[in-house]
């Protein structure tokens, strides 16, 4: 199959371990990659903070740019809950009756990563090898609005050596929440507080999620309290065989 | 127009009020644990109620159809109340509200009124405006009371007094009472209660309540309650005043059907609420002979006039999005400077009060959805906070703030593949200055919350497109020299 990969802004910028992770995936399972460099910003940011007139013309450009793309995978689950959740009202709202036409069209082929290997490609088992003590942050896009459920468990119970543990807390919100965690710093940062204490709880030597934002904020946290426990994409983990970690 | 939202118009912004709140140990221990009982209890009875789901379906679409022919059904429940010996007032606003209430107690020639719960109340500041005429309100709602007893404010829906325990209770009710002696046992303090409140229902011949539901076809009231004491005030009064909100209405009497369903699962974890006090207009010889009703706008037509938030006044007031709120577990409900605490507080309150507020409230939520998911009549709260957002930024919002200025640079940013990847570049070199030891530490701005408690990993060297873009001129180049 071949797949395009929409990488989102902030994995592009910040996380592209996890976007070279996704293309190894992808191409060890047998199908093309592709990358548009015209690709940017899905308007996540800005229509959540309330610049809704100023995400408009970036769900433009995400259709234009994808609108005859098979099948887009996007390992963020809050960028394709972006898009499931707002992008049809976002056109309706526009008036813009071509534009609703490609943005229904377009839904329905776009992915999250753990969607696609799993419901799309019916792959359950990746070939990974991962031989360290896990416990996975169910992010809340991934939980409310994707509605992945145990998809990245089922990922990351087929990898060998990987030991999961559960994370308690694990529906609870870590205190991101984009902008939020700029405006109300101290609420933030309580919430991130308890999803600490539960990730250390677990002794677990990762956290992973299918969403380097969650990741990026429970890092800055450990990091700041020394735990010296890492933070890995679902993506980064599905992407190292044994041969790999030989190496 | 004065509408009136409790204390709301002299609320501190809540990033303000909230780390006071969040010094304080107890109250959040308190807050904590009592959350963490009624999520518990939820989870249960909403686990065994196979058709919650259909439930939620059919009060959603009950609420919005109610809401569509709120006239015709306001005007219906008007005149079946009218023609069982009830009466109906409409109040635009809360002073109007305040003035009929405040007349009709005078002309009974009270001095002092029992109230069963009504947050209807508290929203138009009734205590004070009675107070103000000599008029002695006694709230009989044991958390209520707790709160009046204490000069406190509610900081949940339902569970008005959570944010105490059972010994800061035990304190006030011995420094209110002028107890000698008392236990801090559930037993000790009931007994205390019931003892002060007794009395109250014998002596006072004026009751003031609020409604869970009005039910047009019949012009009946609905209250539901755990305690009994909702029930003495309905029924040992002489003159009963009920005040509600004009979406409290629903059709029919089978429509409650649905509602004390979902209401008593979602709100305090039973299957049914304790005491169901239904009564319509005046049975002679039988509770109270003169019957109120006062219907109040206070700003839900305006809400109801806006596509977007209407499905706010679909709202049950059962607080099952403040109890699974991780925000407000934190904080308890006063940061939200309102009487309506919480993801709903932080929807109703901006929309009620004009948009008052709305720079600050609909931001206190990371929108991670747990109100939605529970919401017994399917509120998409975090879409109406979205929506509110964007009216905030709209309507109130100067162009030349700092978050304004770097949202619209970023949106150019954006708007071009060239200018994504300039912006790339500068980031990766202006961060340097903040880099120690390969991390960054300390931030200006209002960055300067994030890296308050976190650390943050600089840009890596190279981005995603880059590191693509190497990879295709290498298999470019293999493919040429093959």
């Amino acid at each position: 199959m071949r797949i395009s990969l929409f990488i989102t802004c902030y994995n592009d910028t910040l996380f592209p371990e996890t976007g070279k992770s996704v293309v190894r995936l992808l191409e060890r399972l047998g199908h093309e990659v592709e990358f548009r460099f015209e690709q940017t910003c899905c308007g996540q940011m800005h229509y959540n903070t309330g610049y809704q007139v100023e995400a408009m013309p970036l769900l433009r450009r995400f259709v234009d740019i994808f609108k005859d793309a098979e099948v887009i995978c996007v390992p963020s689950s809050s960028c394709v809950g972006m898009m499931r959740d707002h992008y049809a009202k976002m056109a309706e709202a526009s008036g813009d009756a071509e534009l609703v036409q490609a943005v229904n069209a377009l839904l329905p082929r776009i992915y999250e990563l753990s969607e696609l290997l799993v419901k799309k490609l019916g792959v359950e088992n990746v070939g990974a090898y991962y031989p360290h003590r896990v416990t996975y942050h169910a992010s809340c896009h991934s939980l409310r609005s994707l509605h992945l459920g145990d998809l990245p468990l089922r990922l990351l119970r087929n990898v060998r050596g990987l030991e999961l543990v559960k994370l308690e807390g694990v529906e609870q919100c870590c205190g991101f929440g984009g902008t939020f965690a700029v405006k109300n710093g101290d609420v933030s940062a309580a919430m991130l507080a308890d999803k600490l204490r539960c990730v250390e709880d677990t002794r677990a030597e990762v956290c992973t999620a299918v969403d380097n934002s969650c990741l990026m904020h429970i890092l800055g946290g450990l990091h700041r309290q020394r735990a010296g426990v890492k933070t890995v994409h679902l993506a980064e983990i599905l992407a190292l065989t044994e041969e790999e970690s030989v190496r | 127009m004065s509408i009136r939202v409790g204390n709301a118009a002299d609320a501190p912004p809540f990033p303000q009020a909230a780390p006071a709140l969040l010094d304080d140990a107890q109250l959040r221990k308190n807050v904590r644990h009592a959350t963490d009982v009624i999520t518990r209890k939820r989870a249960l009875v909403v686990g065994e109620q196979k058709d919650w789901q259909a439930l939620r379906s059919s009060a959603s679409a009950i609420k919005a159809h109610t809401l569509r022919y709120l006239d015709d059904y306001l005007v219906q429940f008007e005149k079946a109340c009218t023609a069982a010996g009830g009466r109906v007032h409409w109040a635009a606003d809360a002073d109007e509200a305040n003035r009929i209430i405040v007349g009709l107690v005078r002309q009974y020639g009270g001095r002092e009124v029992i109230k069963v719960k009504t947050m209807t109340s508290d929203e138009i500041g009734l205590n004070k405006a009675l107070e103000a005429e000599g008029i002695h309100p006694h709230e009989t709602d044991l958390a209520d009371m707790i709160i009046q007893l204490g000069k406190d404010q509610p900081s949940h829906i339902v569970v008005p007094a959570l944010h105490k325990n059972r010994q800061q209770v035990r304190e006030i009710f011995m420094r209110t009472m002028g107890l000698k002696e008392l236990g801090d046992r559930p037993e000790d303090l009931t007994a205390a209660a019931r003892q002060y409140l007794r009395e109250k229902f014998l002596r006072v011949k004026i009751g003031v309540s609020g409604a869970n539901f009005l039910i047009a076809e019949t012009g009946g009231v609905c209250v539901v309650e755990s305690e009994g004491n909702g029930r003495m005030c309905l029924t040992l009064p002489d003159v009963l005043i009920t005040v509600a909100g004009i979406e409290k209405v629903i059709p029919r009497f089978r429509d409650l059907e649905v509602f004390l369903q979902l209401l008593p699962r979602s709100a305090t974890g039973e299957r049914m609420n304790p005491y169901n006090s239904l009564w319509t207009g005046v049975k002679l010889g039988e509770g109270p002979q003169e019957f109120h009703v006062v219907l109040l706008d206070n700003g839900r037509t305006g809400i109801l006039a806006d596509a977007e938030g209407r499905q706010t006044l679909h709202c049950i007031r059962c607080g099952a999005c403040l109890n699974t709120c991780p925000v407000y577990r934190q904080t308890g409900g006063h940061a939200y400077g309102s009487i309506y605490a919480g993801p709903i507080g932080a929807i109703l309150t901006p929309q009620l009060f004009d948009m008052e507020h709305a720079e600050s409230l609909p931001y206190a939520s990371s929108l991670c959805g747990a109100c939605y998911e529970v919401c017994p009549v399917k509120i998409n709260i975090p879409e109406v906070l979205i929506h509110l957002r964007g009216r905030a930024v709209r309507e109130r919002q100067s162009d030349a703030s700092e978050e304004a200025v770097a949202m619209k640079t970023m949106a150019q940013i954006f708007a071009d593949r060239r200018s994504f990847e300039a912006a790339q570049r500068l980031g990766r070199l202006g961060q340097w200055p903040f880099v120690r030891d390969g991390w960054i530490r300390r931030l200006p701005g209002m960055l300067g919350n994030w890296t308050a408690v976190r650390d943050l990993q600089p840009l890596p060297k190279q981005t995603f497109r880059s590191w693509w873009r190497e990879r295709e001129h290498k298999r470019e180049k293999e493919r040429r020299d093959a």
